[in-house]
């Protein structure tokens, strides 16, 4: 599920402020495929690009009740049905002893879930991606926040966008992706579109 | 009241990236290279000590019965407990929004990782067989048996392996914008292709920032019941059991005060030095270590409650087993100054901490620090030692002696921290970046408000 830009117009801004507001802006005026990338992150910038509360502890949730269930069955099992040992004459299922070990292990699994869940939602591990052959991207993790713009986007237009971004304040404005869509692809999806709204 | 701020100065981004990533490019001078000189030796010790148990078995140690748990468990209790204010601090404290916790989050989380590295060996070596460590584990065996899971042994083996992972995939999860800016900052192409390799790929983007915020909570959400589970369950090794001193309630809480107590200090004993040396005044101020010596203060007096506890519960029980251990065994039996070593460092010294005078001074932090880990080390060791010198039957009693195995080990563990903790500090950006970043750009909009 890789959710980065691969094709479109990026544009770099030195502040954060300077960078919510433009994305508040271009969605204000119809855009719709935005991405920023920041040096940290930035919740209104989220908000603005329209992009909702993550869902991913939900995600996570069936991993720690399927850890909790797991833990418990394996001790349940073992120690209470394939090989009962009286140890203090404790009942073989003794459910407050089988409580530690079910406790950690959804705590374990939760937290790796979390993790892989993460990694997949965001399209990582990608050691190469597009956006990183913008010139001057590398200061996007240190002190610059770029606003990028999809040509998929409804909204898109190669000279206007850029415009709008120089406007916006964005102190340069590159195109983004090693193979830009061609003008006949842009025209194509326009036609496209029209087609669909009318 | 006028408090230090968490944050001084007004360096730019670029600025700041600059200072707190570049105590990984900068050559180190002669007092790095000495670190690393005493913590390989240090590690070396570890590894005879090791290499002795393994060849000769457990006879090298000067546990045996009635004392059979010896150094083994005191280093691994004081160990874990160590850890414990690490994940305090980068997970309850994120919880309570604190912003102090940040710049001295990863440091603690790291101390944290290395701590329980060092913990998890001695149980291991503590089997005596220790390539067997793995009948542990309820694997289907040819044996046809399975592991006693009423039994304290699984539970730590349960929690320390989750408290480990949690925190290492805490770190990691943290670290990854960081790595990110290492990626994009590093002065040789070698070093960029590396940290390019450990930061996946990551971009900064806001769709993967919205999740990564979202799993950052949860991961301090799943990490701040480890810090009250992990210590108790360990607790549950002694409280389960019918020895005077330990068959007692009181213990999982008591557990967790100390290992907190222990752990802030530990935090303080490693990032007095380091705050120096690196010149990172400005991102860990006083008021960090005001803070982290509030807090000692603090646990102290629950440990401090937790003593005097154990010995009103001595004599109410009526139980002349219990009531020998505490007003007899403990304060004049063998080895009665490390039980009086232990009050003074845990419970009387840190009193000074009252005094702001005594908080913002660097040399009473650091000794006071150091101090309370002897102390806390004393404590492990009055519980375990003492019990067991002195339980039951008169006829059975012993005196407790560590060999010098048991040295080596003890001291190499501290060397092989040094030498984990010297390696993080040389290659990790060990001041969060990205999270001070962030507080720096919230700072500056409460002050325009």
């Amino acid at each position: 599920m890789r959710r980065t830009q691969q094709r479109g117009i990026v544009g770099a801004f030195d502040t954060p402020e300077e960078i919510i507001r433009a994305a508040h802006e271009l969605r204000k005026s119809g855009y719709r495929r935005l991405e920023g990338y920041t040096p940290y992150p930035l919740l209104d910038l989220e908000r603005a690009i329209g992009r909702g509360r993550s869902r991913i502890g939900f995600a996570v949730f069936p991993f720690a009740i399927a850890a909790a269930a797991g833990a418990y069955l394996v001790q349940w099992w073992t120690n209470g049905v394939d090989y009962p040992l009286n140890a203090g004459g404790r009942p073989a299922h003794a459910p407050p002893a089988f409580v530690p070990a079910t406790f950690e292990m959804a705590v374990l699994f939760s937290a790796l879930a979390a993790c892989i869940i993460l990694a997949i939602w965001s399209g990582l591990p990608s050691l190469w991606q597009p956006i990183f052959e913008v010139p001057g991207f590398e200061r996007a993790s240190i002190d610059k926040f770029f606003l990028a713009v999809s040509d998929l986007d409804p909204a898109f237009d190669r000279e206007a966008t850029a415009q709008r971004l120089t406007e916006l304040g964005a102190s340069r404005v590159e195109p983004l992706g090693v193979h830009p869509a061609t003008d006949a692809e842009l025209d194509e999806r326009l036609e496209r579109t029209e087609g669909e709204e009318s | 009241m006028a408090t230090e701020p968490v944050f001084i100065g007004r360096p730019t981004d670029a600025e700041l990236s600059d200072q707190l990533l570049s105590t990984a490019w900068r050559p180190w001078r002669r007092l790095g290279k000495i670190g690393f000189l005493v913590a390989i030796l240090g590690t070396l010790s570890l590894f005879i000590g090791i290499t002795l148990t393994v060849m000769y078995g457990i006879g090298m140690w000067g546990n045996n019965i009635p004392v059979a748990w010896g150094f083994g468990i005191i280093n691994f209790v004081w160990w874990v407990g160590i850890g414990h204010a690490g994940t305090f601090i980068s997970a309850v404290l994120l919880l309570f929004e604190q912003k102090w916790r940040t710049s001295i989050n990863r440091f603690a989380e790291a101390m944290t990782l290395f701590a329980i590295l060092q913990a998890a060996m001695f149980p291991v070596l503590h089997l005596g067989r220790p390539w067997f460590a793995y009948w542990i584990f309820p694997y289907p065996a040819t044996m046809g048996v399975w592991p006693q899971f009423k039994s304290a042994l699984p539970w730590d083996a349960a929690a320390i392996s989750t408290y480990f992972t949690v925190s290492l995939v805490f770190w990691y999860t943290g670290l990854i914008p960081d790595l990110a800016a290492m990626r994009d900052r590093a002065p040789t192409r070698a070093k960029r292709f590396i940290y390019g390799i450990f930061a996946l790929g990551f971009t900064g983007a806001s769709s993967s920032y919205r999740h990564y915020r979202v799993v950052y909570g949860l991961l301090a959400g799943l990490s701040t019941p480890l810090v009250l589970s992990v210590h108790s369950i360990v607790s549950s090794d002694f409280a389960i059991t019918l020895v005077p001193g330990w068959h007692s309630t009181i213990f999982p809480p008591f557990f967790v005060a100390g290992a907190i107590f222990s752990g802030f200090a530990m935090v303080l004993t490693l990032v007095i030095p380091v705050r120096s040396l690196f010149r990172l005044q400005n991102v860990i101020t006083k008021r960090h270590l005001d803070n982290l010596a509030k807090m000692v203060l603090v646990t102290s007096w629950v440990v401090t409650y937790s003593y005097i506890l154990e010995f009103f519960m001595a004599w109410y029980s009526g139980d002349e087993y219990e009531i020998f251990q505490f007003f007899e065994a403990r304060p004049f039996g063998p080895w009665a100054w490390i039980f009086w070593m232990m009050m003074i460092c845990n419970a009387v010294i840190p009193q000074v901490f009252w005094f702001r005078k005594a908080r913002h001074s660097l040399a009473v932090l650091w000794f006071v620090s150091l101090l309370v880990n002897v102390g806390m080390w004393a404590e492990r060791f009055v519980i375990i030692v003492m019990g067991l010198q002195r339980d039951y039957l008169p006829s059975a009693w012993d005196v407790f002696v560590p060999t010098y195995v048991d040295w080596s080990i003890f001291l190499g563990t501290m060397g092989f921290f040094l030498l984990l903790f010297l390696l993080f500090l040389r290659f990790v950006p060990f001041v969060p970046l990205a999270e001070v970043k962030e507080l720096k750009h919230e700072l500056s909009h409460e002050e325009e408000h």
